[in-house]
Parts: C-alpha cells; structure tokens; sequence
C-alpha cells in the first residue's frame, strides 16, 4: 500500500480506466487547448440533441491528472444541458476527483479550458443558441 | 530490495551493499567516539576514517591530504564551485560550463552569475557532448574555472574530460568534474582527467546516503563554505558523519573489486534493452551517445506520449524508471539536457530514463521490452497529438 500516494484512488481509476476516450466525426463542438511545448493538450468533441450534451469524447496528451481530469470532465458533462455544462470549473473537476496535488491543479484548468472552448466552437457554428461563457478563457492555439 | 520490483533508476539511488551497511554497524552507538578528541575511542574513530580516506584517494589516484569529506555530491560541486570561483577573482571573473551539468553545478553557477562572475555556458552536439575545441575558443584572459561533468546523468554521454582537463592545465585554469556519475562505474583517475576539483557522491555507488567527497588537488585555491570547527583541514567544518564515511569507503572497496565486471555485463543488458525498445516501438529514438555512454543507461524518446503517464503504468507493473518531462518535475520544466540536445519540448515530454544496476537481470530487462510498448501503444490511441 502506497503511504504517500501522489495522486487519489480517483484519480488512478480514471488514469487506468478513462471514460469516453475518442473523437466524434462531424461533432458539433470541437475545443483543442493546451500546448504540447508544455507537455499538456486536451482534445475535447461534443455532440448536441435538444440542447443537451447527447455524446462527449476526448484525447489528451499529458500526464496521470492530466489524463484523469478530461475523462472526469466528460463524466460530469454527458447528460447535461448547456446552461448546466456551461457552469462546471475546474474545481468541480477536481472535487470530483477527490483533489489534485496543487502542483497538478493547472491540468483541471486545462480540463474546463476544453469544455468552454469545445461549447465556443459550437457557438461559432449555431450563432442562434450562443449563451454567455463567463469561464472562456482565450488559451494559447497548440 | 522486493523481489517482485524491477528497479531502472539507479542513477538516483541505489541501495546500500549488505556489507557497506554492516561495515557502518558499529560506528553508531559501539565505536561512538568523536574523531577529533584526543582519548582512545576518539582517536580509534579518526584511525578508522584516515582508513576510509586513504582507500577514497588511492581510488581515484589522489594523495589523502587531497580528499574532504561533505555531505553529498552536491555539497561537493557547491563547495569547489563557489570556493574556488571566490579564491581566485582577483584573477579574473570568467567561468565556463557545459549546457548539460547537473542543477548541482547549475544553480552554483547562477548564483556566482548574480555575484558578478560571467558564466558561458557551453552548447552541446546532438549527442549531449562538448566540443574541447569550443572550450579553448571561450577561453579568455579572465577566465579561472571550467566545469565540464565527466558523464552526463540523465542520458548517458560521457564527455572528453580528459581532453578538456589538458586544455585547462596548459592555461593555468582550474578544471572541476562532476564525477557523480562515473565514479564506480568507468574508471576515474584525476592525472588521467587532469582535474583540479572532483566530486563523489555515496549513495550512487551502493553507500549511503548523505555522504560525498570532494577532491581538492594539491595547490588548488578554494575557500570554505561551513566554517566552525578545524575538521577536513579547515576547509569543511562539522563532526564527520563516521559511520557514512566508514560506509563510503567500503562501498569504494567494493566496487573497486567487480566494476569492470559489472559494466561488462551491465553494458550487455543495456543494449538488449535499447535494442529491445526502439524495435518494439515505432517512432522511439535513443537520447544520448550511442557509444561514448555510461553502461547502465538507456533514455528513449517516445513521440506523441507524455513521460509520467508512462512511468505510472510502469509503476503499475512494479517497474521504477524516470523521466524529462515537465509534468514528472517539481518545477513543470522539461529536461534542460534533452532541450540542449535538440530535442522539441513535446519529444523532450515523452522521454523515458532506465538505468540498469547489479540487481538487474536480464529476465528484468525482457520483462520491461515485453511491457512498454503496449503501454506506449495504448497511450498513443488517446493522444490528440497521434495519427495512425
């Protein structure tokens, strides 16, 4: 048993089993954060029905919390509509994962960075259903 | 050691030899002295580390008045840097280093940099080796220190010291090596290498940890960093740490006796596992001097993967390694050897470090060419960064 682990039970459990790893073709909303200079990008594809996240998918290149937080990120975003995606940060990620060393914090924010910019790009592409990001944040292009 | 782990990092530490442990034994509450008191039990204890230092000098070809004892290889790079950098400005102001050094020679540098000297670090060829011929280009008429590493740590090159070590001589200017690395593992002789400054760390070579040594060459000026009492003549001062000392030494005597042995067979299950790997895994190259290499290292390049993920798969199946990525440091930079060497900063990510040792054997190794590359593979499918 490992006394000083340096990641949660969670966290190893969506590193050894990731949820929903993939690409949608023809997605509705396709976000690509992060920089590969820094060792960190996050693919996140979403596909939406009546308003709501129907399908979610990921690729990440990057480390275990890196790893874990995008799959947590697309357990928490499938089923929900827009109003409530729109709202999850990069705490509720790591809540969610039962907490992050503070070192492996930026990789949740990397995480919520792909959603918004995943719904940015919906927008872009369905002008008429835009709703306010107040999380967007403009990230570096990979 | 567990029988069941397969343990590749030995370039960060390796566990005490059985009887380096028991040679220690009766120096921490038996043979207790004091080693500068003037009574039997003090006096017995100084016999016994004017031992210990004898079998360090003739080790490395140096006289015992030549050896101070610290505690650890980084004291001792600190110690020669900063010391001899402050004996001599009055000479000049000027150091050169290579790109590639340890953050134990590094961060000295920076902070004799914020001091008022200028430091020229060296670039280093694709390989991670340091051309003489640029050393003798940077020289200048206030240059007083070169400090060039005997072999690189985290990819394996060993650099031209002794090449380095002439030049520096035929200037009048001191050479300092870290010798981390190489000692106990290629044979290290300070008139060979023409070193003036030379470090040694234990724990590398199956001592303790907490002990190192610094070879001081007769003549070469250095102030000391720890001042107090009148121990290691001045020059390091502290009651000595005996029984890590005592271990030291053993580990030395030891090693002195099966290194050529050992790197044969060592060197043997290094290039299965290189071989294995870059032909198990497509897109995978090796870091580092495919031939001028310390016999225990193989580092790897794996495109499209990130190091930590990979090493907390291969924890998964009990097999320790490191890494140069970012994300596996305590500081988020990638390796500054592997940027020096060329690689991108993504390649310099998926970058993987096994350094093989005495435990290794060779069903270990195939063990490791077995395991990676699923790991690699699967790592691949979840990477935006991989197209099939």
């Amino acid at each position: 048993m490992d006394k000083n682990p340096l990641y949660s039970e969670k966290v190893m459990e969506h590193f050894r089993n990731p949820r929903n790893v993939g690409e949608i073709e023809n997605a509705d909303g396709v976000g690509m954060v992060g920089n590969p200079t820094c060792g960190d990008v996050m693919q996140l594809f979403i596909k939406i029905e009546n308003d709501k996240i129907a399908d979610v998918k990921f690729k990440t290149f990057g480390c275990g919390a890196a790893i874990a937080t995008s799959s947590m990120m697309t357990e928490l975003v499938k089923g929900k509509t827009i109003e409530e995606a729109v709202k999850i940060s990069n705490k509720t990620v790591a809540e969610a994962l039962d907490g992050l060393p503070p070192i492996k914090m930026h990789c949740s924010v990397l995480a919520e960075e792909a959603l918004q910019s995943a719904l940015e790009d919906y927008f872009t592409k369905n002008p008429d259903k835009r709703i306010d990001l107040p999380r967007l944040k403009k990230h570096k292009e990979p | 050691m567990s029988e069941e782990m397969i343990y590749l990092d030995h370039a960060a530490t390796t566990p005490a030899d059985p009887a380096v442990v028991n040679a220690m034994q009766p120096y921490f509450a038996e043979k207790f002295g004091n080693p500068s008191t003037i009574y039997k039990i003090g006096r017995e204890v100084r016999g016994a580390l004017d031992e210990a230092r004898d079998k360090i000098a003739d080790f490395i070809g140096a006289d015992s008045s030549e050896i101070i004892f610290t505690s650890c290889g980084t004291e001792s790079d600190n110690l020669a840097l900063i010391g001899s950098a402050f004996a001599n400005e009055n000479k000049g102001n000027h150091i050169i280093a290579s790109s590639v050094e340890h953050h134990a020679v590094i961060e000295p540098m920076k902070f004799l940099a914020r001091r008022g000297f200028e430091v020229t670090y060296l670039p280093v060829d694709e390989f991670g080796q340091v051309d003489p011929a640029e050393v003798e280009k940077a020289i200048t008429d206030k240059t007083i220190l070169i400090s060039v590493m005997h072999a690189n740590n985290e990819i394996g090159t060993i650099q031209p010291v002794a090449e380095i070590g002439q030049i520096a001589k035929e200037r009048g200017i001191i050479f300092h090596t870290d010798a981390v690395q190489t000692i106990c593992s290629v044979p290290v002789n300070v008139d060979d290498i023409g070193a003036n400054l030379l470090a040694i760390s234990a724990h590398k070579f199956y001592g303790p940890k907490g002990v190192g040594a610094l070879y001081v060459r007769k003549g070469t000026k250095m102030v000391a960093h720890i001042y107090g009492g009148a121990q290691e003549r001045r020059k390091r001062a502290g009651t000595e740490n005996v029984p890590g000392i005592i271990g030291m030494a053993k580990a030395i005597e030891i090693a002195a006796g099966r290194m050529e042995n050992d790197a044969v067979r060592i060197a043997m299950l290094r290039d299965k596992l290189i071989d294995g790997l870059l032909s198990g895994v497509e897109e995978s190259h090796l870091n580092g001097h495919p031939t001028k290499r310390l016999p225990n290292n193989v580092n790897i390049a794996f495109r499209y993967v990130e190091g930590e993920s990979m090493l907390l798969n291969l924890d998964a199946h009990g097999i320790y390694a490191s890494t140069g990525s970012a994300c596996s440091s305590s500081t988020l930079e990638p390796s500054h050897v592997l940027l020096a060497i060329g690689l991108p900063h993504e390649v310099a990510h998926g970058s993987l470090r096994f350094t093989l040792g005495r435990s290794t054997t060779e069903s270990q190794i195939s063990a490791v060419i077995e395991k990676l590359p699923p790991i690699v593979e699967r790592l691949r499918m979840m990477s935006p960064l991989y197209k099939k």
